[in-house]
């Protein structure tokens, strides 16, 4: 059974989410897919300990040996994002049930947990795999179910959002795919350990730049750098509430995770950082993103919409982190992968109990909301403080490994940079929280009641775990560090 | 050397095309022909990666040595289908939007938007 944890990371929720159709009542489904999500978080618990343990896992998928058969290679930084997507994952589908009954109609539910278990099985299957071919196959079953859940939300403009989020991503996966044919044409493999040998002989020729190029663009895309970034505003905002904070947290970060493993695995460094300016563009693009995107959210009428602009900008975090081109860089986006999926999750659940409550999430409606539901706003605040960088939450641990990162590189002027970004973060975050606080409560909301607790205990969970490895940095850091060194070849 | 590789020529240009169609075009459901065009060319960029010149299907036969190679033709069967799946759902959007905004146009679909959120 240990042996096959990671194939079984992957089949446990595509096999169950076809079973949803046989149990078609909603509480039963949902009992159901809690359980496969446990189940997938447990497994991932169990594989980062063999890893970390015992060093890289390589799975034979049906027994063919590797450059032939298909391989799945869980390293400390697969083993790292699965525990990432499980957890959430799990902890954001606790609260679905009750969420879901406001939001969608009865006859909708069985799908929705079935396109969330698909989802996630896409996501797992791309961090798991070690082809690049399944990279682009699993990439699209996620990127499919996604589509098809944001435009379960009510409002129509969730349909024109995922229209047109399906435009974009399927430009972006179709570059993906056309890059890993132009590296199949030149090496004749798709295994990615294979090709890293194998693109050392090739390695200047003008295919392999396309190649590199279209991938980069794709993945880019994929994971809403900016300026490419259009899809995700609308996307998240006009989603049910469950699944803003289920991709919020995961999906952007399956990207990143790509990102880093063609630049790093694939192509190698000395590839990937020197061949072509790429840190150089990378770093403006994040720096700009940073900037642009949390300015745009300070101007945002809908909440939703702030946090998702507040998404683009901490993407640019990621981005420069991984630009800086260090050991302490990749940590640091590493680190700021795993703790901004705590804190998004924890904001977006927080926003689906007030949607809950109040049914709307414009911020003229918060008004007077933080006597109302004194647990859910104590939540945004914490949440939002994360956000920002405050010490004590998780945020500030990661910023902190940013501004370390850049210092040690000699990059004073982007150290100086990311602390006036996190400005900017207090600015949006303060639009909420004096709304929510300093303004009398709107006509007619004596009635509105703390969020049921279903919803409470996820939250908190979340803000929790904020505070929790915002203190304790042992397992987030340590894990971070065995990744990104082993990324750099360095064993500690 | 420049007529020769004629099949890829054809990639480029269908590619360009289907993307100047996405991008250019308003209407939604021309948006996903460009779509359905651009993944078609990579499709053709596949297969033409595959092939050997006078090669034959990869079959055990007598009288032939050449194959070709059958590896990159089966990938994007798979990627045929994921083209399809894409279609699918994205006319079934079209469906959807038309229902509840009555047009497929973009800018009307926009405009639209924009009245709803001036009166709200």
């Amino acid at each position: 059974m240990l042996a096959h944890l990671p194939i079984l990371q992957v089949v446990i929720p595509l096999m169950a989410a076809p079973l949803c159709w046989f149990l078609n009542r909603s509480k039963l489904v949902w009992i159901f897919a809690l359980l496969v999500c446990s189940a997938t978080f447990i497994n991932s618990v169990l594989l980062l300990i063999e890893v970390m343990k015992s060093g890289t896992i390589i799975y034979e998928l049906g027994g063919w040996e590797a450059p032939w058969g298909i391989e799945y290679r869980i390293d400390k930084l697969n083993a790292f994002l699965l525990l990432i997507i499980s957890s959430i994952g799990t902890v954001v589908l606790f609260a679905a049930n009750t969420s879901i009954q406001k939001e969608l109609s009865e006859d909708r539910h069985t799908l929705f947990y079935s396109l969330y278990l698909l989802s996630l099985t896409g996501m797992f299957g791309i961090v798991a795999t070690g082809d690049a071919f399944n990279v682009f196959v699993f990439l699209e079953i996620s990127s499919l179910s996604a589509y098809a859940l944001i435009a379960l939300g009510k409002d129509r403009r969730a349909l024109w959002a995922a229209f047109q989020y399906l435009i974009m991503g399927t430009i972006g996966a179709t570059f993906i795919l056309i890059g890993i044919g132009m590296l199949y044409q030149m090496t004749g493999t798709l295994n990615m350990s294979d090709l890293a040998e194998r693109l050392v002989d090739v390695g200047h020729t003008r295919t392999v730049f396309a190649a590199f190029a279209f991938l980069i663009v794709g993945i880019c895309l994929k994971l809403a750098l900016f300026p490419l970034h259009l899809w995700l505003p609308n996307a998240y905002a006009y989603a049910p509430s469950i699944v803003t904070a289920f991709l919020a947290a995961t999906s952007t970060k399956v990207a990143v995770y790509l990102l880093i493993r063609f630049t790093f695995t694939v192509f190698g460094i000395s590839f990937s950082f020197t061949s072509l300016p790429l840190q150089d563009i990378l770093m403006v693009l994040g720096l700009v993103g940073v900037f642009v995107a949390s300015a745009t959210a300070i101007y945002q009428q809908n909440v939703k919409h702030i946090l998702a602009y507040s998404s683009i900008a901490q993407v640019g975090y990621m981005i420069i982190g991984y630009s800086i081109n260090t050991s302490t860089g990749v940590m640091a986006t590493l680190l700021h992968l795993f703790n901004h999926a705590l804190m998004k999750g924890a904001l977006f659940l927080a926003l689906g109990a007030v949607m809950y409550r109040i049914g709307s999430v414009q911020l003229s409606q918060f008004q007077g909301l933080g006597r109302r539901m004194p647990l859910t706003m104590s939540a945004i605040v914490i949440g939002g403080l994360s956000l920002i960088g405050v010490p004590l939450t998780v945020g500030f641990v990661s910023k902190w490994y940013l501004l370390i990162a850049s210092v040690e590189a000699g990059m004073w002027p982007v150290a100086v940079l990311l602390l006036l970004g996190s400005l900017l973060a207090v600015v949006y975050i303060w639009r909420i929280v004096e709304m929510a606080y300093f303004r009398p409560p709107l006509p007619g909301r004596d009635t509105v009641k703390e969020a049921p607790w279903t919803f409470l205990a996820p939250i908190w969970t979340l803000v929790i775990a904020n505070i929790y490895f915002g203190i304790d940095t042992r397992l987030s850091v340590q894990v971070a560090q065995a990744a990104s060194q082993s990324l750099f070849g360095i064993n500690p | 050397m420049f007529l020769g590789l004629y099949n890829y020529w054809i990639v480029v240009l269908l590619m360009m095309i289907g993307f100047y169609i996405v991008i250019a075009h308003g209407n939604l459901v021309k948006k996903l022909v460009g779509l359905t065009i651009f993944q078609t060319s990579v499709f053709i960029f596949y297969i033409s990666v595959g092939m050997v010149e006078r090669g034959s299907a990869p079959i055990l036969a007598e009288g032939i040595n050449d194959y070709s190679n059958p590896l990159p033709h089966v990938l994007i069967l798979t990627a045929i289908v994921v083209g399809i799946a894409t279609t699918a759902l994205g006319l079934a959007l079209v469906i959807r939007i038309k229902e509840s905004y009555g047009c497929v146009e973009e800018d009307e679909i926009q405009k639209l938007d924009q009245l709803n959120e001036e009166n709200s």
